[in-house]
């Protein structure tokens, strides 16, 4: 088998579907509301490994490791700060089980450090570059496709994390914000600066995940293809949280709805589609039966 | 406005926590009064920091930087507000809840409510439901400000106050949520008082409710 091309999929125009939320599930599967998925994972590999499953059953074409919190200030958190290159390899390894023998992509997730950026906070850029750097070596050397910075808040972090993947690997990247604040990020960040600036580094896709409603992630997805020719990357919140009457933590957005908006993303020019928090597999199933439909009728 | 006054009001404004330190020593100086100087000096300017925030002029980065600007300043005035008659707004105990280490918005909402002159007891990210107890108790807070970015953390929030409840502490506080999954809904679902959308409507919704 040649190996697997993202780029050069996605440039013969494929609309590829990306995975749903994986705290959400995992909590739905017995992850303590708090603790790190990360740390779950060690614990109950199966579980990740099912998580997997579900999404590729449910249509994925990329599913993202279970690493978003992989770096050592979030791992930190759980005492787990040395086990950083074990957890993302073994991330890794979980998501590779889970494809093995299909077409499906293993995207390298790498999220937020959680700390701010100085002078206005206390971590050195050169520490946070470091940092993803580290990361994204565990990631690659365990096989990964291509390697996806997300959730992205501050222009400063993800150009550290850019220089920092690209100091150690030449795999296809995506960087993705969160745009939660109208249409910018909470540090002010619109979709066409995140464009400009990246765009000056080796960055194959842009993307927008998280963020609030599906109309705001719209907003920002039309003002993010007017800044870039980059495929665009589109993994938005299944709406907002609330509590249902037995307790249990609800999306506002059903299947039903995530799977009909599909075809406006796809519209507005996005070109890998899933969901963010609250996007369950039947989410993604909807999701992908209406891609499949666009592709069969394009 | 007093030119004395002015200066610190820009000072903040602008974010500069040099100038805001000596603006506010030198209106000391000068004789101003300490609580003229946090009411009609620096509540003032924070109040129109918030009001930019909110407008969306300011984001994260300019709200900090007027933050601490302003916490520069009242470090210099705060001994002397002890000595003068001070009164404050009310006690807060506020934290980023178990399992969520966010707290770059809850140390914003956390300055900002000092900045109108609230008493904070900050208990940091990560906040087990039986630290907020403890913490009311012991100082005999008024309030428990909760914050949650990751809509995995939020039920932590109603568990907190399950936990004031079974305390029979409750009814001794109010409570106010705010993070980006939040909402006003989610507030009244879970049984907290209020709910903030941002930093500065935190100040307004605190204030609201003491007078209430």
């Amino acid at each position: 088998m040649p190996p697997k091309d993202i780029l050069a999929t996605l440039a013969a125009g494929k609309v590829l579907v990306l995975d749903g939320a994986t705290g959400t599930n995992l909590q739905a599967r017995g992850l303590e509301s708090g603790q790190l998925s990360e740390s779950w994972m060690l614990e109950h590999p199966e579980k990740i490994l099912q998580l997997h499953q579900d999404f590729i059953q449910a249509g994925a074409n990329v599913i993202l490791t279970c690493s978003f919190n992989g770096n050592r200030y979030r791992l930190q958190h759980a005492n787990l700060q040395d086990k950083a290159d074990e957890i993302n390899r073994k991330a890794a390894a979980l998501a590779k089980q889970a494809a093995e023998g299909t077409d499906v992509f293993v995207a390298g997730s790498l999220g937020p450090t959680g700390q701010m950026l100085s002078p206005l906070g206390t971590l050195d850029p050169a520490d946070a570059e470091a940092s993803y750097a580290a990361q994204a070596v565990s990631l690659a050397a365990a096989g990964v496709d291509l390697l996806v910075i997300e959730t992205q808040f501050d222009l400063g972090e993800a150009l550290a994390a850019v220089k920092g993947v690209r100091s150690v690997s030449s795999l296809p990247l995506a960087v993705s914000f969160s745009y939660e604040r109208a249409g910018r990020t909470m540090m002010g960040v619109k979709p066409a600066q995140a464009a400009a600036e990246l765009q000056q580094f080796k960055v194959d896709i842009l993307g927008i995940n998280c963020g609030r409603s599906l109309d705001e992630n719209m907003k920002a997805l039309r003002e993010l293809r007017s800044a870039t020719s980059l495929p665009i990357w589109f993994k938005p919140n299944a709406g907002l949280p609330r509590v249902d009457e037995s307790g249990n933590t609800v999306y506002d957005v059903s299947p039903q709805d995530m799977g009909d908006n599909v075809p406006a993303w796809v519209e507005a020019g996005a070109s890998l589609v899933g969901g963010c928090c609250g996007t369950s597999p039947e989410h993604l199933a909807a999701i992908a039966a209406t891609v499949s439909r666009l592709d069969a009728a394009s | 406005m007093e030119d004395s006054l002015k200066a610190i009001y820009n000072a903040i404004i602008d974010g500069a926590a040099d100038k805001s330190a000596a603006a506010v020593q030198t209106a000391l100086d000068a004789g101003v009064d300490p609580a003229l100087i946090l009411n009609e000096g620096m509540i003032v300017a924070m109040t129109e920091v918030g009001k930019l925030f909110e407008e969306g002029e300011y984001f994260v980065p300019e709200m900090l930087i007027s933050a601490k600007a302003m916490q520069a300043g009242l470090s210099i005035l705060k001994p002397r507000l002890v000595k003068e008659s001070y009164k404050s707004a009310g006690k807060i105990i506020i934290g980023t809840v178990k399992g969520d280490l966010h707290d770059i918005g809850k140390n914003l909402v956390s300055m900002m409510l000092e900045g109108a002159a609230f008493e904070i007891v900050d208990l940091g990210s990560d906040v087990p439901p039986q630290k907020f107890v403890d913490a009311v108790r012991e100082n005999e807070a008024d309030f428990v400000a909760m914050s949650a970015l990751l809509t995995t953390t939020m039920p932590n929030m109603k568990t907190t106050i399950e936990a004031l409840e079974e305390a029979g502490l409750r009814s001794k506080v109010k409570v106010l949520i705010g993070g980006a999954p939040v909402t006003s809904q989610y507030a009244h679902e879970i049984g907290a008082d209020g709910f903030a959308p941002d930093a500065s409507r935190a100040v307004a919704l605190a204030k609201s409710l003491a007078a209430s």
